[in-house]
């Protein structure tokens, strides 16, 4: 195969682990509205907890982006 | 990364040119680039360059910032002083959730960290900036300084008994050797995902909105000079979000050392 469409294919497979991401964010904010709607005095509360656990899900999903980039343009 | 000059039938159309003409790669924003002369010391490049250009305004910005709130010093503050007063509240609150009242001799260390992040994400979003935290080595920098110094709190507070804090409490004994050498490793890829986090996440939001520029003007010619509209409004939108993000992995790169910093003071709560 040729390296460079190899390369490519590389990157392609490597942006698969957004599905991965988009579960974990999807059981994320579902959690957090079920949460929210069932008790929404505590929605506040929940909020805070909510922002930090997104950015952790998707640092997750990122990862898969750098190893991207890193097939891409550094490989 | 380079398109190939086909046939000059698929150009026609204005497209292919415009492509092609734009197309460099999406890293090219993160460039380090000299200013002024060219300086080296023992082998090392330590030139002037755009990236510790951005850290001093970054620097400079918040002295001035934080210098400005607090010249007053009202009872009633105005909206500049409630600024900053917000932000301290901020930070001092979540390192009293985090730490407790021990934590209060870190604040200073904890709330220039927060700000610094801050600035240099935020900055980062001017048009023809650069992003300081868009380079792995400076956040690398940042988060392997949060690491030696909580875990040289941690030995200055608690002596050769912070090594307990690798043994799991209640954990069977049989276990050890393979929970051991897991809180370890836990332990020291701290450095590695706290500054991966910050820039993979600056990175990606900035090529993302190179990535979405590059279409407006193929996808305007292509369409009437209207369907350009659709990028701009997604990148109107992503800017937005951009800013969410900077903001957001600021409090995180301080929420965790935060959490790093509870770990060191009071192990195993």
């Amino acid at each position: 195969m040729d390296p460079q469409a190899a390369k490519y294919i590389g990157a392609g497979i490597a942006a698969l682990a957004l599905g991965g991401a988009g579960i974990g964010l999807g059981i994320l904010f579902g959690n957090f509205m079920n949460g929210a709607l069932r008790n929404p005095a505590a929605s506040a509360k929940l909020f805070g907890n909510m922002m930090l656990t997104f950015a952790l899900v998707e640092a997750t999903g990122l990862i898969a982006f750098v190893v991207a980039m890193l097939i891409l343009f550094a490989a | 990364m380079k398109m190939k000059p086909g046939p000059a039938g698929p150009y026609e159309n204005g497209v292919g040119i415009v492509a092609a003409q734009e197309h460099h790669s999406p890293l090219e924003q993160f460039r380090i680039e000299h200013i002024g002369g060219h300086l080296s010391l023992g082998g090392y490049d330590i030139s002037f360059n755009n990236s510790a250009l951005w850290m001093l305004i970054a620097v400079a910005a918040i002295t001035v910032f934080m210098l400005i709130g607090i010249r007053k010093q009202a009872v009633v503050p105005g909206r500049w002083q409630a600024l900053v007063e917000f932000l301290y509240d901020f930070v001092a609150n979540m390192l009293k959730e985090n730490v407790g009242s021990e934590g209060r001799k870190y604040f200073p260390w904890v709330f220039s960290i927060f700000m610094f992040v801050l600035f240099c994400n935020l900055f980062g979003l001017l048009p023809k900036s650069f992003t300081v935290t868009s380079h792995i080595i400076v956040t690398f920098a940042l988060a392997m300084m949060v690491f030696l110094i909580v875990t040289a709190i941690g030995f200055i507070r608690h002596g050769f008994h912070f090594l307990s804090f690798f043994v799991p409490k209640g954990a069977p004994v049989w276990l050890l050797p393979l929970m051991i050498p897991i809180e370890v490793i836990s332990y020291f890829i701290r450095p590695m995902s706290l500054s991966v986090r910050l820039f993979a996440n600056m990175v990606a939001g900035h090529v993302m909105l190179v990535v979405l520029g590059s279409f407006v003007l193929p996808l305007g010619l292509a369409g009437a000079y209207i369907s350009g509209i659709v990028p701009v409004a997604a990148i109107t939108a992503i800017i937005g979000l951009e800013f969410l993000i900077a903001c957001l992995q600021a409090y995180v790169f301080t929420i965790l050392t935060c959490i790093y910093l509870n770990d060191a003071v009071h192990m195993h709560h």
